[in-house]
């Protein structure tokens, strides 16, 4: 079997994880953002004396808490750099640009952060540079907008106001992006649903049928590729009734959520139960599909708006107590 | 009782490719690799006493990515099993622990990801201090730029010796422009999608499933702190105490399998591990040639095992590296004898 | 080879819904030095580091332990991770408890944390992938289709989940570092609550907290320095793992085999051929409070069908047959990630005679145990006050 990207074709859509993560920042770390608000750069002292800069909360060498803030100039040397020349979403820059390990005056470590340079001969190690203070600033690592070249100071530090609360809370943004594929058995049930088709499969004729099929029959990691369609009918196993809403819900409860194990199907899957009152619906209940307006499908299990009771007889517990 | 002798007897892995029509399940470039472990040792997933995996969420894009890999497996009946969130050599590491305790006879490792689907440079920015570093996004291949212009600068090392490590006509590489200055293409592992597997076996069950099996006589991992900018870049001290305690300075090795995604660093490894100049280094082409993340490492593995397995080798050397800039490595000894 | 283990101390910090004092560095350490301490060791002595923690995603940094180095101590040391799903605290005890029992350490750090505060538990585990259809609700989403069915399957009747509730939250608000302390709940106010995902109401749910815990595992030697200082250790005296997929065709959601296999692997180990009688404590991963009778089960205490029987006598009680969660359990403090070591933690600190107000009178035995993914991934051990043989 080839694995090349021109071997199968597969059905691909994006998957974005995208969050504002609220960090609680603890004393040091703390200390070092407040600082940073009042155009201030802390370090800590190290177990060895070394001042390390940015100020962290436990020592590189014996991990003892630090404690002695140290606060360090805003002028230092460059002590590496690197060129981007296409940056990412996020960085400091949307042009390139480069980044700098710098050794600030006072202090025995370099901390990083973009330099404003417009081209690679503009930066060496041993550049002297200043810290460019963002205009507001607001206690994250941004409010150094970045270094640029120079001596100096480029304005005075402040004092805190009385009434300036120290940083406790950061909150810092993700949002990235991935191409997520479906398996190839995956894709074959997504078509399948895009025609108005349950597909399933199976490892070998007369095996157990998956629904969705499986690129690994999880009980012996053979692909579930023997297809077979299966009727949109089923009958529910178990189920639960979501009461509670939560974040990235997309459905609007109360609702009914359950295992539908479908006629000549081997496992079931979850899907909604609606049509009737949700105190109405049991284990044994037999359903039917509803599907939404064909002009709507798209290659998804949402092409089923939702599954309703047939008007049969209850299956008999027996026919599904082992899928329990 | 003496202390159970543990051997590689077995290695597959997935083609090293760009993208993978798999899933980030790893699932489908688990299987074939399964399958040819089983079928070059003789053996089924009953004869496993032990699993263990490498792989991370992250690459995914979603929480619990590893779950679905077990399907690959075929777990029913249950097994006894578990998973890092590392590289799986380090997977390999839990199970060599594992079988010396004498609680597994064989034990199946397996790595896996797909760094295709997402970006991964920016994927791996996530690893970096979330408060201070994190949210400026330095990206990985920027992380490793700064390692290798620390290096240039200090004259640990030249550009021209960087291209000698990718391999090539040294001329014609120097003459590529900078991808991010100071690397240029060569300098930079390719975006790998691949999954590896490899089998451990104790004493005589080594012998029965393998002629001649990889004896592991040493194996050992550390870290170093995670400050890009309080630590001296171009050395790797938790590569030297790591290798320190698997070769016991014994440091001559027919071939040596080091995972460096980027050129510079196969320099600073073969340096912390106290390589002789005329140890091969690399002969399956290392990361450079082929990165599949969270596989890597147990490649190099794999790859030094093979040596020793196919009768090329005696005594061979590799080593696994996680987290930016070098932070964290491993080291293990492979040799034909076990001691 | 296997070499005796011992737990030699442990520690946990104070889980609530978010430690906004601490960075997740602060809230690592504070467990780390409490079990240094309760261990009478100091940092520099611990040989290598084990973290476990659930998905990064909760808190948004990938692989946490590599910025975390030196805030665990595992600088110029071995640092693995484990993850294992929800299990992995209990992964986390079972894989550093192996190095010492293979010899290759001394004296190793187990830590496992969560501080899902810094996002929400909840989006995590429900990031919209494509193809998927979102109708599952989370993790309570998830598991109440399966109580149902156990309900089914055992004719147990509808105030057993209640009544684990009560019992967990009461004993839970005689443990000072419990996240919820809810000494006045009623067997009626829970039946009251809100029914969050039919069967499982409000007040059987566990909550999320910020957490962590630590526990340092010692060889013979390092327990005898610690026995000699007058203290007691807890003795590892088997440990197991077991894995089966999330969903295969006849796979037994309610009493899982894999939780079954590691039990028989865990009593066979540790020697026990009656579990309800030999075992004076156990501390099971209850996140929905109808967990209780069903893990009964699935782990021997009692035959299929009779856990809850268990529970409606009150032998789950301080004082029963075999107290179950006298911590308060995962009902009462969720760390996703540490959870699993809090029970093997509060398993050693029962047969250590460390656990205070909840302390069951001359436990010997004690069993922590962890479950992780969709009842698919079992850790759990058994500690004892007497080395075994």
């Amino acid at each position: 079997m080839t694995q090349g990207n021109t071997a199968v074709e597969v059905l691909s859509g994006p998957l974005r994880v995208q969050f504002d993560y609220t960090r609680s920042v603890g004393p040091i770390i703390g200390a070092f953002l407040t600082g940073l608000r009042d155009r201030r750069i802390l370090g800590v002292r190290g177990s060895d004396g070394r001042v390390l800069v940015p100020a962290q909360e436990y020592d590189p060498i014996t991990s003892a808490p630090l404690a002695e803030l140290v606060q360090v100039e805003p002028t230092g040397t460059v002590q590496s750099w690197t060129w981007v020349a296409e940056p990412l979403p996020g960085q400091p820059f949307d042009r390139p640009f480069a980044w700098a390990l710098v050794q600030l005056d006072g202090a025995d470590t370099a901390m990083l952060h973009a330099l404003d340079v417009t081209d690679p001969s503009q930066v060496r190690t041993g550049l002297r540079v200043r810290v460019r203070w963002a205009e507001e600033r607001t206690g994250t690592i941004h409010d150094i907008a970045c270094f640029e070249p120079g001596e100096g100071a480029a304005a005075p530090a402040e004092t805190s106001a009385d009434t300036a609360e120290p940083v406790t809370m950061l909150t810092t943004p993700v949002d990235m992006h991935y191409k997520h594929t479906a398996s190839p058995q995956e894709s074959a049930y997504l078509r399948g649903l895009a025609e108005g088709k349950l597909i399933g499969g199976r490892s070998e004729a007369g095996g157990r049928v998956y629904f969705p099929p499986r690129g690994a029959n999880p009980t012996d990691g053979t692909p579930t590729d023997d297809l077979v369609e299966l009727p949109d009918k089923g009958t529910v196993t178990t189920f639960c009734i979501v009461n509670v809403p939560f974040l990235g819900q997309r459905i609007k409860p109360p609702y009914v959520a359950a295992y539908v194990l479908l006629d000549g199907a081997d496992i079931p899957f979850l899907h909604l139960v609606l049509g009737c009152e949700a105190s109405e619906v049991r284990m044994g209940m037999r359903v039917e599909a509803v599907w939404k307006p064909r002009a709507e499908w798209g290659h998804a299990l949402a092409n089923i708006d939702h599954f309703r009771p047939s008007g049969e007889p209850d299956a008999p517990y027996e026919s599904y107590q082992h899928h329990l | 009782m003496s202390t159970p002798e543990i051997a590689v007897v077995g290695f597959a892995h997935a083609p090293h490719v760009p993208e993978t029509f798999g899933t980030t399940n790893g699932v489908e470039m688990l299987v074939p690799c399964f399958q040819q472990l089983y079928a070059d040792l003789g053996i089924t997933k009953t004869d496993i006493d032990f699993w263990c995996s490498g792989s991370s969420d992250y690459l995914a894009g979603r929480a619990f990515s590893f779950i679905s890999a077990v399907d690959a497996i075929g777990a029913v009946p249950p097994i006894n099993e578990s998973h890092v969130e590392m590289d799986a050599a380090w997977a390999l590491y839990e199970a060599w622990v594992k079988l010396l305790s004498g609680q597994a006879q064989t034990a199946l490792v397996y790595g896996f990801g797909k760094s295709s689907a997402g970006t991964l440079r920016q994927v791996l920015s996530r690893q970096l201090d979330p408060y201070l570093v994190g949210p400026l996004w330095p990206d990985a291949v920027s992380v490793a730029g700064l390692q290798a212009r620390a290096g240039l600068d200090a004259g640990r090392w030249t550009e021209r010796e960087m291209a000698a490590v990718a391999g090539g006509d040294i001329e014609s590489l120097l003459a590529e422009p900078y991808v991010a200055d100071p690397l240029r293409a060569h300098d930079i592992a390719p975006i790998t999608d691949g999954a590896a597997a490899i089998v451990l076996a104790v004493g005589d069950r080594a012998r029965e499933l393998c002629e001649r099996p990889a004896w592991i006589t040493g194996i050992a991992h550390n870290i170093d702190a995670q400050a890009l900018g309080g630590r001296d870049l171009t050395r790797s001290p938790s590569t030297t105490r790591a290798a320190a305690a698997a070769t016991r300075g014994e440091t001559s090795f027919d071939l040596a399998e080091l995972h460096a995604p980027f050129s510079h660093q196969q320099l600073i490894l073969a340096e912390a591990i106290g390589l002789s100049p005329e140890t091969p280094v690399n002969p399956s082409g290392g990361a450079l040639a082929g990165n599949p993340m969270f596989a890597a490492g147990l490649e190099r593995i794999g790859n030094a095992a093979t040596a020793i397995i196919s009768g090329t080798a005696d005594r061979t050397l590799a080593h696994a590296t996680s987290g930016p800039a070098l932070q964290q490595n491993l080291v293990a000894v492979l040799e034909s004898e076990a001691r | 080879m296997s070499f005796p283990a011992a737990v030699l101390g442990t520690g946990q910090t104070h889980h609530v819904t978010k430690r906004a004092d601490v960075s997740m560095a602060g809230m690592c350490r504070e467990a780390i030095d409490r079990a240094l301490e309760d261990s009478g060791l100091t940092i520099d002595e611990i040989d290598a580091v084990v973290v476990g923690k659930a998905p990064d995603f909760f808190e948004g940094v990938m692989m946490p332990e590599l910025y975390l180095a030196e805030a665990l101590g595992a600088i110029g040391k071995p640092l693995l991770r484990v993850h294992t799903a929800g299990s992995v605290g209990g992964s986390t005890g079972v894989v550093a408890a192996n190095l010492v029992q293979a010899g290759v350490h001394g004296k190793v750090l187990a830590i496992a944390w969560e501080k899902q505060s810094e996002s929400n538990a909840m989006w995590a585990l429900s990031i919209p992938v494509p193809f998927t259809m979102p109708v599952g609700a989370g993790a309570g989403g998830y598991f109440a289709p399966h109580v149902r069915s156990y309900i089914r399957r055992s004719n147990a009747p509808m105030h057993i989940g209640a009544m684990v509730a009560v019992k967990d939250r009461r004993n839970g608000a005689k443990n000072p570092l419990a996240h919820l302390h809810q000494p006045d709940i009623t067997l009626e106010s829970v039946l009251a609550s809100q029914m969050l995902w039919d069967p499982i109401r409000f007040d059987e749910t566990c909550p999320s907290s910020d957490g962590a815990c630590a526990l340092v595992i010692g060889n013979a030697e390092a327990a005898a320095a610690v026995e000699a200082q007058g203290k007691k250790v807890a003795w590892v005296h088997g440990t197991a793992m077991r894995t089966e997929p999330t969903t295969f065709s006849g796979r037994d959601q309610v009493n899982p085999q894999a939780g079954r296999d590691a039990a028989a692997a865990l009593w066979k180990a540790a020697g026990i051929t009656d579990p309800l009688e030999e075992i004076d404590v156990a501390e099971i991963y209850v996140p929905f409070s109808w967990f209780e009778p069903m893990w009964l089960e699935n782990l021997g205490f009692a035959a299929e069908g009779d856990g809850w029987k268990l529970t409606d006598k009150g032998e789950t009680e301080i004082g029963g047959r075999i107290p179950v969660n006298p911590s308060g359990g995962v009902l009462s403090s969720n760390p996703i990630g540490a959870s699993g070591l809090i029970r093997f933690a509060e398993a050693a600190k029962q047969v250590m005679g460390r656990a205070g107000a909840y302390q069951v009178e001359n436990a010997r035995k004690a069993m922590g145990h962890a479950y992780g993914g969709g009842s698919q991934y079992f850790s759990m051990w058994v500690v004892g006050s007497e080395r075994p043989e």
